[in-house]
């Protein structure tokens, strides 16, 4: 019954822009995929799609991951959990598992949101299904690659992530792109629901490439107590990226964090936002985001809805211009609708310091060196409540982007 | 070491330091005094090669080498330093990691010194900390020291050291700089020079300076001996230094 519902409403909603970016023609994409072999290990995979998604945070050795998912194209290639208590799973073999499912797709992120959940309701290519169970703390970070090989394609993808109460887990996402690929359209529905005392950190980082179009729509819903960390990076070109979480404070004392890094070269369009509903006395939210041009165009959203008395939220925002073309726009914005709460913003976008350059070249550093010094500590965010090695994992990505960027 | 020779310098076309003449020679520390807004910091900057600061004419020398047309991380890979009065905040650049930079230049790893100037300096703190970010004035100064003990420049420029330090710090600062410029040992077997600004000079009473110039309105107007010098200027202001001239 549920499921027609939904239809409908996605039909409905089928012909419907977003709000922000701009309008994508869903037509020119192909939705007609290759079916990929399933490997058994990730070290199966051909080297170049290894070495694309290595740049977005995946590593081949199991050793280190509590679980891997990786789908190609429309393909979900292996789904693996390597530990009790972690269930790994394609989302399509979940919903045929799990009656209880459904009730969980579309309830954070709504169907008819705009024609990207529209489609994604309409021709859903997989997707990932994590759940920690009650109790189960993952130790290992899990992983989860999206890559786009076929030239032209649409991958429409639904991802649900469950930490059940108590649970705890660290989710590192990487999105990558062959890099023969020209042209693509990725659209990710991600749905994460945290329970009570439960904790997720969810990290993304996009390796995408110049032509490559990008809508993910994700939500999620906090519980009593329960913590989520997102942290999403985005270094690489990108033609058009448009995205605006949004994480429900549902539950009292409840904690979620968005940072977001990202950087845009000349032709790249970023349109990124975090939203934080704090609907529980005593929640807790932060919103950091630091921008990087280099030519291209960031709009840096942020919004923060406090919806009951002693919650408290900050919201900060960053930018900075590296080339005459660039442009970034920080749109902060604190909507306040009850008394006794504790609201904050501050936004900051301008030019490289040049007294900050030529102080650190009086210490013997040559220009460029203490131009990438500047940026890089501009992006330095302390990602608070990560695991060590999963803070090195993403100061190693940002290092692998900077290298193959503008900075070294 | 260092010779200024008729050295013009203007910002925004506006003349600030006008036919300016000085040198410091291996091993021996000048002081430089002057009012606010007299030139010392204009003259430290011209130096160090702030690009603002434009050379209209006159030559900066470096151990006989031209320098005037050099970039600024030319001249400190050269072998000159300084530790500014007001640096910039940093963000997201880290104290230690600056230490860690000017110590790879010299090729060294860790550095006892260091370790022993940051306990001194009761840096131990800021040492994580993105530099000048929320710093006193006092830490500024103490940070500005530590960085130039790991740059370990040849030649060293110290802005106001004593300003903003208290009476228990500015003892501790100036055996750091004594260390810097080799004080512990014979006065020929030195090797590294410095020049200080002193405002009100207090940092005399800890680091012996062996001569001293006195500016005025972008132009030197004295040298002589840094306690006569003083002694004047405490008994009769920097008017006296113009009134002595003519």
């Amino acid at each position: 019954m549920q499921k027609v519902t939904m239809k409908t409403k996605a039909k409905k909603a089928w012909r419907k822009p977003s709000l922000y970016g701009p309008d994508i023609d869903l037509s020119v994409y192909t939705d007609q995929a290759e079916e990929q072999m399933p490997v058994k290990d990730l070290r199966e995979l051909p080297g170049q799609i290894s070495e694309e998604s290595r740049e977005a945070g995946i590593t081949l050795e199991s050793g280190c991951r509590s679980g891997s998912f990786f789908q190609i194209d429309h393909s979900v290639v292996l789904a693996s959990s390597y530990e009790s208590g972690l269930e790994v799973m394609n989302i399509s073999d979940a919903l045929q598992e799990y009656d209880w499912l459904s009730a969980f797709l579309w309830k954070a992120v709504s169907v008819d949101s705009d024609k990207y959940t529209a489609q994604s309701e309409l021709n859903r290519h997989n997707g990932y299904f994590l759940r920690a169970l009650p109790g189960h703390k993952v130790v290992f970070p899990l992983q989860a690659c999206l890559f786009m090989k076929q030239e032209g394609l649409a991958q429409n993808v639904h991802n649900i992530i469950i930490a059940e109460e108590g649970s705890e887990m660290h989710i590192i996402t990487g999105c990558a792109t062959a890099l023969s690929v020209q042209e693509g359209l990725h659209i990710g529905i991600s749905e994460f629901y945290i329970k009570k005392n439960a904790r997720i950190t969810f990290t993304m980082i996009h390796n995408w490439s110049e032509k490559i179009v990008v809508r993910p729509r994700s939500a999620a819903i906090v519980y009593d107590n329960g913590v989520f960390l997102s942290n999403y990076i985005c270094m690489k070109p990108v033609k058009s990226l448009q995205m605006y979480p949004t994480a429900y404070c549902a539950g009292a004392d409840s904690t979620v964090r968005f940072n977001s890094i990202v950087s845009a070269e000349k032709g790249s369009d970023i349109d990124i936002g975090s939203r934080v509903f704090l609907k529980a006395a005593g929640s807790r939210a932060e919103v950091i985001a630091r921008a990087v041009s280099t030519g291209g165009t960031v709009k840096a959203r942020g919004h923060l809805i406090g919806e009951v008395a002693g919650i408290k939220a900050h919201l900060e925002c960053r930018g900075l211009l590296l080339s005459d073309e660039g442009i970034i726009h920080a749109i902060p914005e604190l909507e306040g609708r009850a008394d006794n709460i504790d609201m904050s913003h501050e936004a900051a976008v301008g030019r490289i310091n040049e007294e900050e350059i030529q102080y650190l070249m009086a210490r013997g550093l040559r220009d460029d060196e203490a131009k990438a010094a500047v940026v890089r500590g501009f992006l330095d965010v302390e990602i608070k409540g990560l695991p060590e090695q999963l803070q090195k994992e993403i100061k190693n990505a940002l290092k692998i982007k900077e290298k193959g960027n503008y900075l070294l | 070491m260092i010779e200024i020779r008729n050295l013009t310098v203007s910002v925004d076309n506006r003349t600030i330091l006008n036919d300016v003449e000085l040198h410091v020679s291996r091993g021996e520390t000048v002081a430089l005094f002057g009012p606010n807004g007299s030139g010392k910091t204009s003259l430290l900057y011209a130096i160090i090669g702030i690009p603002k600061y434009t050379v209209e004419s006159g030559t900066i020398l470096f151990n006989g080498q031209d320098i005037t047309k050099l970039s600024i991380d030319e001249r400190a890979r050269l072998g000159i330093g300084m530790a500014f009065q007001r640096p910039p905040a940093v963000r997201g650049v880290k104290l230690n990691h600056i230490l860690e930079l000017c110590l790879a230049q010299r090729g060294v790893t860790d550095s006892a010194d260091i370790n022993n100037c940051i306990h001194e300096l009761q840096l131990s703190d800021l040492r994580n900390r993105d530099v000048n970010l929320g710093f006193s004035g006092g830490e500024v100064k103490r940070s500005e020291l530590v960085q130039l003990l790991a740059q370990n420049p040849d030649f060293m420029m110290f802005d106001e050291p004593d300003s903003g330090v208290d009476l228990v710090s500015i003892q501790a600062v100036g055996r750091i700089i004594n260390q810097l410029l080799e004080k512990e040992i014979m006065a020929r077997r030195r090797t590294k020079a410095a020049l200080i600004i002193s405002h009100a000079g207090h940092i005399l009473d800890h680091v012996n300076a062996d001569r001293a110039y006195v500016m005025l309105h972008g132009t030197m107007y004295c040298a002589g001996n840094p306690g006569d010098i003083l002694d004047d200027i405490r008994e009769k202001g920097y008017e006296g230094c113009i009134t002595c001239k003519k």
